[in-house]
């Protein structure tokens, strides 16, 4: 690691970035209300904020996607207009966004000069590049092989031809948004050490993310977002996870969940050997076996992608497999024609979806339609054998919002105009009051603000207290260790290994997450 | 996320698409000379302003409201059935078949073994284009315009085969018996005093295709089956997540889309003509595409789309006849912006009058 004093901190007069009363309406919605801000040269500036409180929003307008209503933008000490992310570039900011904007099939070095080439021939640029990226690497610990295709990189490294990319445009600010979402811990903390050396080699970084942890790590200064206002800033070594959750929440929140130890009954969900191909034939779980008993709750951990959304999808009866899963006893059929979602429904299995926008939800469905989605074939559903009674599920729904805490509390509202935690909510709502035998929950507090999740977590508790069984994929570490009572962790379509949660500790599961640990609990 | 008021999005602005699409046709009709105003005058004159030309237009109008039905039912499920041409044209035999079974003694008797033999021949020929679409993966825009031209085949080699008529050279059957002959307006409206054109081809069957359309909106928004369709049109993931079978869902909206397009031939066939003849769809099952689309997909939408086309091609052929300046083309021309105003370029009018409302909102606000 390069030295991390401050030896490489210049002060200056002019902050890197500010932004005076940046205003921005969608309509009627206020995305960004007079938010003023000031990022120091040379720091490492954290933005904190719940889904929906104008992060996005903000960093938009400072690449130019978006043109800011009313404001200023200050970069360097000089007011600067940005329409487009053209200028934003020219003005030394770079974007490394969520969703990585790289070609898969291009090379590292072609990726980086894409958008950037000189000239119609390809061939100078090129040759420019990789010069100009050995220097990159060299100065930043940024080593990436140029050669090498995008689609044969891991996920950090995608990561890092993203920076590549940025820095190549000569960018002095560098904003990134949500940049750990993908990433195993040893592969954040890597980047955290490279934001690090960028920093202290003058570059500012302003780093958005809901993780209060890596704000607390790795950030100089924070501002904490709610509702469209910036409220309040703080030096990072003077604040605590506790106060940041209150800003952004506007009230004080739990950040543990609170529950008694599990009391697991008998063995509810059994899994043996499961092996699942995807369309392309590659082998996406490849031998997978668990027990869930009653009255625990079982996490799969693991980084996006190792093979849980696989599991949870043939649990749900969406995709075919091999092997064997029992429920109650009973094997389940997971090829022929009772292997799909009503099927399992009809033997006791509910399924919050990890994609709840695109599976759990139909989103230009009203709040109520969406209550009766999967189990549109219940008989209390229904008016005669053709026809649903609408009334019937729209008093449903009304108690459903009541008892769940859905705002607005309008049955006649369109999915999508709900927030993403009123979204979780209606899907939960739906699912948790079948009473299930088993729950499988998908990534239950993904893009949910911190009020909901509080909630959330309580209702998976009091339904395995309940006695019920609960399978709960996360790939956030922090809601695996509260939430679970034992942990399974897979990598690469296997289980890696098994834990009682209250035993482990995030590093061991980290290690597990990369492949390290092969034992088998 | 906000939107303008329900009224605008159905009524004002279609009726802006209209205005603007009569705009740049009567451009047209400027460019070759003639006076756009005489040229509306003669179309709404031409279809409204007689019984003659009501009565013309409401037969159209009928045939639009089966075809328009056929492609919203699917379009709901996501499926682009283009096929309505070659359903209602297949659906004729059907139709014939059972018209020529027996020596019908009266039409209430025929009409509804008449209606499940075109709604069975309509919805068989989009069951094959179904069945590929839902197991083969096919796509049914392909498979269904390929089998327009197989049943315009099909129709014609029974024509000039098995069902031809021994009395006539023509490619056509024999007359359906008489006592099956379905009321016109004229024979409706008679009795109760009012007078109506004799010759004007409108029968009972427009009282069919208002009925087909509230079985429709039923359909699909107070019936499991509906709703299911819905889902599965909305998010065909989702569907899934959801255990709605997506085989089962294409063919079965299919089948019903290929019977709504059948339903032309009680009008066409056994209303009007009262013989199976050759080319009796006339494009129709094209312009029931664009009836859906101004109609939005909804059956009320739908009855309003389609009486506007049946004005539409009522008003152009008086217009043939009384501006002989404005060719058949022409009045192609028209109807084709009508339906490039209306349907592709929706949004060009959408958005800009919803950014207007939601200005207004927030400065009332």
């Amino acid at each position: 690691m390069a030295a991390s004093d401050n030896q490489g901190r210049r002060e200056t007069a002019a902050p890197a970035i500010e932004l005076k009363g940046i205003s921005k309406a969608f309509g009627p919605v206020e995305a960004n209300k007079d938010i003023s801000l000031s990022v120091a040269k040379g720091t490492i500036h954290g933005i904190v904020g719940e889904n929906g409180a104008g992060k996005s929003t903000l960093m938009s307008i400072l690449y130019g996607f978006y043109k800011a209503d009313k404001g200023e933008i200050i970069v360097n000490g000089t007011p600067t207009q940005i329409p487009d992310s053209q200028a934003a570039i020219a003005a030394g900011i770079g974007m490394v966004h969520q969703h990585f904007k790289l070609v898969d099939n291009f090379t590292v070095l072609e990726n980086v000069i894409l958008g950037a080439e000189e000239g119609g021939l390809l061939k100078p640029s090129l040759a420019k590049a990789r010069k100009h990226l050995v220097e990159l690497a060299r100065e930043y610990e940024l080593e990436v092989n140029p050669d090498a295709l995008i689609e044969d990189l891991s996920v950090g490294h995608q990561q890092r031809v993203e920076i590549l990319k940025a820095l190549y445009r000569h960018a002095d600010i560098l904003i990134l948004d949500e940049p750990t979402g993908v990433l195993t811990p040893s592969e954040a903390d890597h980047l955290f050490r490279i934001l690090e050396n960028l920093r202290d080699q003058g570059k500012t970084i302003i780093l958005i993310t809901h993780k209060l942890r890596e704000i607390m790590s790795a950030t100089d200064t924070v501002s904490v977002m709610r509702r469209g206002q910036m409220t309040a800033t703080r030096k990072t070594a003077d604040t605590s996870p506790a106060e940041l959750a209150e800003l952004m929440v506007g009230r004080k929140v739990l950040l543990r969940v609170d529950k008694t130890p599990a009391k697991p009954g008998k063995t509810i969900l059994e899994v043996r050997d499961l092996k699942v191909r995807d369309d392309a034939g590659v082998e996406r779980l490849k031998g997978v076996s668990f027990d869930v008993r009653a009255g625990e709750i079982l996490g799969i951990a693991g980084v996006a992608g190792n093979g849980q959304s696989d599991l949870l999808q043939v649990l749900g009866g969406i995709t075919v497999a091999t092997g064997t899963i029992r429920v109650n006893g009973d094997a389940i059929d997971l090829t022929g024609r009772h292997s799909d979602g009503q099927s399992r429904r009809a033997r006791g299995i509910a399924h919050v979806p990890e994609d709840r926008q695109h599976l759990g939800l139909i989103m230009d469905f009203f709040a109520w339609e969406n209550i009766c989605f999967g189990y549109h074939h219940d008989p209390k559903y229904q008016k005669n054998r053709l026809a649903m009674d609408n009334a019937a599920i729209l008093a449903d729904t009304i108690g459903k919002m009541e008892r769940f805490d859905i705002r607005p509390p309008n049955p006649h509202l369109p999915a999508h105009s709900f927030s993403g935690g009123n979204q979780q909510k209606i899907v939960l709502a739906r699912e948790i009051e079948r009473n299930p035998d088993l729950l499988l929950v998908g990534q239950p507090t993904r893009g949910v603000d911190i009020g909901a999740i509080e909630f959330i977590h309580q209702r998976i508790v009091e339904l395995r207290d309940a006695g019920k069984a609960i399978l709960l994929v996360s790939v956030e570490l922090d809601e695996i260790l509260s939430l679970t009572d034992r942990v399974a962790v897979m990598f690469d379509g296997r289980i890696q290994g098994e834990r009682i949660t209250a035993e482990t500790n995030e590093r061991e599961l980290g290690l597990m997450m990369a492949g390290m640990n092969a034992e088998v609990a | 996320m906000e939107t303008m008021p329900r009224w605008a999005d159905v009524i004002l602005v279609p009726l802006i698409n209209l205005v603007l699409a009569f705009s740049v046709a009567g451009l047209v009709v400027l460019a070759i000379g003639q006076n756009p105003l005489d040229a509306i005058y003669f179309m709404i004159k031409g279809s409204l302003g007689s019984t003659r030309g009501i009565g013309y237009t409401l037969y159209y109008a009928t045939n639009y409201i089966f075809t328009g039905l056929a492609v919203a039912v699917a379009f709901h499920a996501r499926l682009f059935n283009i096929g309505g041409e070659g359903q209602a044209a297949v659906s004729g035999i059907g139709a014939a078949v059972v018209m020529l079974a027996f020596d019908w003694p009266h039409w209430a008797l025929a009409l509804p073994f008449a209606i499940i033999g075109a709604g069975l021949f309509g919805a068989a020929w989009a069951f094959i284009p179904a069945w590929l679409q839902a197991k083969r993966g096919s796509h049914i825009v392909i498979t269904t315009i390929m089998f327009n031209f197989i049943g315009a085949a099909l129709l014609g080699y029974l024509l000039n085969g098995l069902l031809k008529s021994p009395h006539t050279q023509n490619a056509e059957t024999v007359n359906f018996p008489e006592g099956a002959h379905l009321p016109t307006a004229h024979e409706v409206l008679a009795p109760l005093g009012i007078a109506f054109n004799k010759s004007a081809p409108a029968n009972i069957s427009f009282l069919l295709a208002i009925a087909c359309a509230v079985l429709v909106w039923y359909l699909l928004w107070r019936t499991r089956l509906g709703y299911q369709i819905r889902a599965f049109g909305k998010s065909e993931a989702a569907a899934k997540y959801a255990g709605i079978n997506a085989v089962r869902i294409t063919i079965v909206t299919m089948l019903i889309s290929g019977a709504l397009a059948g339903m032309l031939s009680i009008n066409v066939v056994v209303g009007e003509q009262e013989r199976l003849i050759k080319e009796f769809v006339e494009g129709a099952g094209f312009v029931g595409i664009a009836v859906a689309l101004m109609g939005r997909s909804h059956p009320f939408g739908i009855v309003l789309a389609a009486l506007l086309f049946g004005m539409l091609t009522q008003g152009g052929f008086e217009l043939l006849f009384e501006m002989p300046a404005i060719s058949r083309e022409m009045v192609l021309v028209i109807q084709a912006l009508i339906i490039l105003f209306t349907g592709a370029l929706n949004y060009m009018v959408h958005d800009p009058v919803e950014r207007l409302f939601l200005r207004r909102r927030k400065r009332k606000a």
